[in-house]
């Protein structure tokens, strides 16, 4: 009976959605907000104008970047939750480049902040491969570091003259016009004008597409997936697994730096003191969710998008749930999807199903 | 000279107490092989249960110590609560530990922020437990004010030091733990539910970081933010290899770290201001990193299976 | 502890899998002071019905009496309860704890005897770990049965058979009065052996023992009664002394068996292989190769005979380059191989087909074409100016699984969803059609059902006639003798001797795996 890993499949994938859908739902009852309304300005009020749906798509952007960025890493078999550091560190250094230099232009600016967000990945994955350090710890203490590192250059270097000295948050001067990412509105004619849509979107799904590419169709990602795949097949194959861990790590921490820079000189146009926008981690989210394929990332960024954004408008929709909401929701969903994936593939427990099933319904096939 | 070692000491051991009940939590669980990331998350629940009963309830006296101490109680339960929960994704479903702890401690971080939003909100603090100074020994000259004028918290993280290291290497329960940590299939064929002994281990745990981060907020801070436990529960993790799996290590650990915080926060009330205080705030975190290098490979030492989930039945 | 076992007998045990039965209505009984011998192939189902036997399996179907009474096991804590105790295959020590902690370990468990235990010395119990105690029993049962062991040293630092004895010990504290045990002579040095079954019959006045093995001649040694597996069924019951290990062998496969046997006696060519003066570490930092020298020449399989443990699998890492060589000189065709990685040793034209398959040799969770170019993926024609030709690769696939009987759905399936012998068939496929110079083949035929065995050694003679050097490494020696044109035998990380094909016996190859030089 082969049909049945797909009953069982669709049961339980079922049956976890309407897990974290109970689960979300008995939160938000606690919350005090009523449910139904709640659900809707989450999962619907997005898409009710243009410019809901190009906050959503801002949003996807560096979703999108960050979560191809940890597909290669887990790929590979490291797990990079060193996303917002190198972040961070692509911003960084996309913002001492492009206040100092004069003559700095976007496609260089862009290759400065990546450079910056690989060199924050190469560190935890020389410290795997060399010295055996877990990545899990070292990209977390990495994303402190890089953190105390913009918070001075912020502070000192980089301050904007204008606020300094004042109360005003720490941030940089506005950076040059010219290395602005379009805004979509600018391009196109005839759409609403006030919002900050940009094209970083379609730097997002390109680089999607090449990272697919470069995965499934390049002699070196077919090393890497062996290697994430099965460590010790694939040494014995002749595979440098240590090689190719680091250069997994320094993809990872690339796309990551992409993601700051795309998201400072798409959306903020400065160096401001919350600038990852914790998509560092949400990205992880997006990338499980994905089916950790660079392809998959993309819709599954659209729908975490989708949900980050109506929790964000949940204030101002007058529903008494913080926007702390998204956080719960993204954890929800990695544990359950976590979780799923194990019960899926475990043939133990589908054979257990199956002959209850059988035992249910067989007579009648029968 | 002294006043700065004595400021620093005095600033830097209330530090370490978070520290060390969630790594010596954390330690428990690594040795029976889960290794909970969730910490961080955990540890935010934590705080948030422990102040919301002192806030709810309030009072004064001796009913206050009381109130507070429900709140501590309140805050270990929801942390063993949250642990089981845990330990039903990667035990019974043997998920891959390391994101699943990622999205215990999203989800417990914004659970916790979203509640305290609702039942208490703003910057309300609570009075909390204050400091117990004991007698007589707090009037002996330096150490008085450094090591017996702390908070009733402080006293006990210290005690746990001793409690955790007999629990893992004297008694029949740690023995057992040790042993589903380094050879479940071992432990298994010998009659030992191995399940149960890591979801008792992951209770007590975290327990324990629950009532880290409740230290934090009704006897450190007296007041709950997002940032409160602020990476904390990801040093207590980092703080286990440090340790080397060991509770006195892990005191090391935690002392080390603290006291290379309370020396930025020193060196800042001492008026170093030009100095910028950002690369001293690295310090702990470069330091980890750097003790995570040394440590690297050891056999023989800690729980070979740690991260790894047991399946009887899976046979290869 | 508890009353002795006069009679143990299970009926109609029956336990699946997802996709085999592994035990299939089995019904078996041993009574006081037997010693039942549990024979057949891998994969038989003689460790699954152990494992139920001790509770760590449910089974399906069947039911288990001892002394007449039925008894559910739900743990092995309630089969020790009953006075069964199992020595598993894989020992089941914790390295990192001492011998007396690891048998506290299993007491602390125990129900125990006094029923009237009161509240308090229960919590006793519980609040203190009572070492000294279980060092005592250790003491005293080491004594009775003239097992040595010491009861503070970690596992780690013990031999395989002195952490066998421990498992005795261990058992033997468990109050066991009915003993399990999995292939016990497997790792052990031919003396070794001949030790265990001399305890063991000595045990067997005061024990009953089921004994689960392969080896014809222990069975002969040992038991009194056989039992016998084939595919998870129970196919024959009688005693040991009707039947000859001739017949004992042909049931446990259920044919006469023909393995292919090398008989040209070709000349062999140039040294393919010299390794000369070779030094290698193991896993725990001391030296495991001892100046090991050893050619191997063109067209020509040397077979590796020793008692695993030896040396064998660092020799194979070694001269593939997963394993440092700290001095010495292997040449492959003339070119060095010391200080290449993998990679480099690869591209020489060294094959290797590694001990674990389904670890080592394939990545399971890609697919079999993948798997099958894993060591050529960056060369044309898999993949042209730096991209894959995916229609090269599945032609690739297509042509290896016709030619080298590959069983499967498609070669697009995960290769770890095929059995032992097909993923068997994707490493050698890949590594012959590579054309190499040279192969190692280690344990190639471990675990494989009679059918896959057979391809596979018609696959090493046929390389061997192309004019491939082969070193082949196994511990059946029948294997050995029958393949290889010469033979050499590995004992603590020195070979030990040469033997030409027609020298070599059974007999002679037994006594200098157990390290005497000259016969």
């Amino acid at each position: 009976m082969k049909n049945f890993k797909w009953i069982y499949t669709a049961g339980v994938i079922l049956l976890a959605v309407l897990l974290t859908l109970t689960v979300a739902a008995l939160i938000l009852a606690l919350l005090g907000a009523n449910v139904l309304d709640t659900f809707w300005v989450i999962f619907c009020y997005p898409f009710t104008t243009f410019k809901n749906l190009s906050g959503v798509i801002n949003i996807m952007t560096p979703l999108t970047i960050v979560g191809v960025g940890i597909c290669v890493a887990y790929r590979s078999g490291i797990m990079n939750i060193g996303g917002e550091g190198q972040m961070v560190m692509g911003i960084l250094c996309a913002l001492l480049y492009s206040l100092s230099v004069e003559s700095a232009s976007l496609p260089v600016t862009l290759l400065v902040g990546i450079l910056g967000g690989a060199l924050w990945g190469l560190f935890p994955g020389i410290l795997k491969s060399r010295f055996g350090v877990s990545e899990l710890l070292s990209t977390v203490m990495f994303n402190y570091i890089a953190a105390q590192l913009y918070a001075y250059c912020l502070r000192v270097p980089l301050l904007d003259p204008a606020v300094a000295g004042g109360v005003g948050d720490p941030q940089t001067e506005k950076l040059a016009e010219g290395l602005w990412l379009p805004r979509i509105n600018d391009l196109l004619d005839g759409l609403p004008k006030g919002t900050r849509f940009h094209t970083g979107i379609f730097v997002a799904i390109a680089l999607a597409v090449i990272v697919y590419l470069f995965m499934w169709k390049t002699p070196a990602g077919f090393k890497m997936r062996a290697a994430g795949a099965s460590e010790r097949a694939a040494r014995y194959g002749g595979i440098s697994v240590d090689k190719y861990l680091v250069l997994a790590m320094c993809i990872s921490g690339a796309c990551c730096g992409l993601a700051g820079t795309v998201e400072i000189l798409g959306v903020h146009h400065r160096g401001i003191g919350n600038c990852t926008g914790g998509y560092g981690f949400s990205g992880i989210v997006v990338a499980l969710f994905g089916g950790l394929h660079p392809l998959g990332v993309i819709p599954a960024a659209f729908f975490f998008a989708v949900i980050s954004y109506g929790c964000s408008a949940l204030q101002i929709n007058k529903i008494p749930v913080p926007s702390n909401m998204i956080d719960v929701l993204l954890g929800l969903v990695i544990l359950v999807i976590v979780a799923t994936k194990l019960i899926i593939a475990n043939p133990y427990w589908m054979d257990r199903a199956q002959r209850k099933f059988t035992a249910l319904f067989g007579r009648k096939e029968a | 000279m002294l006043d700065f070692i004595i400021l620093f000491l005095t600033v830097g051991i209330p530090l370490s107490s978070a520290l060390l009940l969630a790594s010596l939590g954390e330690t428990v669980n690594q040795r029976s092989g889960v290794f909970n990331l969730g910490c961080e998350g955990i540890m935010s629940m934590g705080a948030f249960v422990g102040m919301l009963i002192p806030f709810l309830v309030g009072g004064s006296g001796k009913v206050a110590w009381y109130v507070n101490l429900s709140g501590l109680v309140a805050a270990a339960a929801v942390g063993a609560l949250l642990g089981l929960l845990f330990g039903v994704v990667v035990i019974r479903f043997s998920a891959p530990q390391g994101i699943a702890g990622i999205g215990m401690q999203l989800f417990a971080t914004g659970l916790a922020g979203s509640l305290y939003r609702h039942f208490i909100g703003g910057a309300q603090g609570v009075a909390g437990i204050d400091a117990l100074p004991i007698p007589f020994l707090c009037d002996l000259p330096i150490v008085g004010k450094m090591f017996f004028s702390c908070n009733p918290m402080v006293y006990f993280a210290f005690l746990m030091v001793p409690v955790v290291h007999y629990l893992l290497f004297k008694t029949p329960w740690g023995l057992r733990v040790r042993a589903c940590g380094t050879m479940p299939r071992a432990a298994d064929s010998m009659g030992i539910d191995v399940s149960r002994t890591r979801y008792q281990a992951l209770a007590f745990g975290s327990a324990m970081a629950g009532l880290a981060g409740a230290y934090l907020s009704v006897c450190y801070a007296k007041i709950f933010t997002d940032t409160l436990i602020g990476g904390r529960g990801f040093i207590a993790v980092a703080l286990v290899y440090f340790g080397r799996w060991s509770p006195v290590g892990v005191l090391g650990g935690a002392l080390l770290f603290s006291l290379a915080q309370a020396l930025q926060l020193a060196v800042q009330a001492y008026g170093f201001s030009s100095f910028p205080y950002e690369f001293l705030v690295m310090l702990p975190y470069i330091l980890v990193v750097v003790v995570l290098v040394f440590v690297g490979k050891s056999k023989h030492v800690g729980p070979a299976m740690l991260g790894k989930a047991f399946n009887r039945e899976m046979r290869t | 502890m508890s009353t002795p076992i006069t009679s143990l007998r299970i009926e109609h045990i029956t336990k699946r899998f997802p996709g085999i039965v592994a035990c299939s209505d089995i019904s078996l009984s041993v009574g006081k002071g037997e010693v039942l011998a549990l024979v057949g192939e891998n994969g038989a189902g003689k460790t699954t019905l152990m494992n139920i036997l001790m509770g760590l399996y449910t089974p399906d179907e069947g039911k288990i009496y001892i002394n007449n009474k039925e008894v559910v096991f739900k743990s092995p804590g309630d089969a020790f309860a009953c006075g069964i105790g199992m020595v598993h295959q894989q020992y089941m020590l914790v390295p990192n704890l001492t011998v007396t902690e690891n048998i506290a370990l299993g007491l602390s468990k125990m129900k125990t005897d006094g029923k009237g235990e009161g509240r308090l010395a229960r919590l006793k119990r519980a609040a203190k770990l009572d070492l000294d105690a279980v060092r005592r029993q250790i003491v005293a049962i080491s004594g009775h049965y003239g097992l040595a062991v010491d009861p503070d040293a970690a596992i780690w630092q013990l031999s395989v058979g002195e952490q066998q004895r421990v498992e005795l010990v261990k058992t033997l504290c468990f109050g066991a009065k009915f003993l399990i045990l999995d292939e016990p002579t497997s790792a052990l040095t031919p003396q070794e052996t001949d030790e265990l079954i001399a305890l063991l019959k000595r045990m067997s006045a005061e024990l009953s023992i089921i004994f689960i093995s392969h080896k014809l001649a222990e069975v002969k040694a040992l038991s009194n009664k056989v039992a016998i597996l084939r595919g998870g069924k129970l196919v024959f019951r009688g005693n040991t002394a009707d039947h000859s290990a001739a017949d004992i062998a042909a049931l446990m496969t259920g044919h006469e068996v023909y393995l292919p046997v090398n008989q040209s006696s070709r000349k062999p060519g140039e040294p393919m292989l010299e390794v000369s003066n070779l030094f290698v570490r193991g896993d725990r930092g001391n030296m495991v190769l001892n100046k090991l020298n050893l050619t191997v020449r063109a067209g020509e399989i040397v077979g590796l005979a020793g008692v695993s443990g030896n040396g064998q699998r660092e020799l194979a890492e070694a001269l593939t380059g997963l394993r440092p060589i700290d001095s010495g000189e292997v040449l492959l065709d003339g070119v060095r191989l010391t200080g290449k990685s993998p990679k480099q040793i690869i591209a020489q034209g060294m094959g290797y087909v590694p001990e674990e398959r389904n670890v080592e040799g394939i990545v399971p969770s890609m697919s079999i074409r993948e798997n099958l170019v894993l060591k050529d993926i960056a060369k044309p024609p898999f993949s042209v100016g730096g991209l894959i030709r995916n229609r090269k690769i599945t032609e690739n696939a297509d042509a290896m699984r016709e030619k080298f009987d590959i069983r499967c759905s498609g070669v697009g399936v995960a290769a770890g969803s095929l059995s032992g012998g097909n993923i068997q068939k994707v490493i050698l496929a890949r590594e012959i059609n590579r054309g190499p110079k040279f192969l190692i083949a280690v344990y190639p035929i471990r675990g494989l059902d009679l059918g896959a065995a057979e391809f596979i050694h018609k696959q090493l003679l046929a390389l061997r006639d192309s004019g491939v050097g082969i070193l082949l490494i196994s511990e059946e020696l029948e294997e050995i003798i029958n393949l290889s044109d010469r033979i050499a035998v590995i004992f603590k990380g020195q070979i030990q001797r040469t033997l030409g094909h027609g020298e070599a016996t059974q007999r002679k190859l037994g006594m200098m795996m157990a390290g005497v030089k000259e016969i």
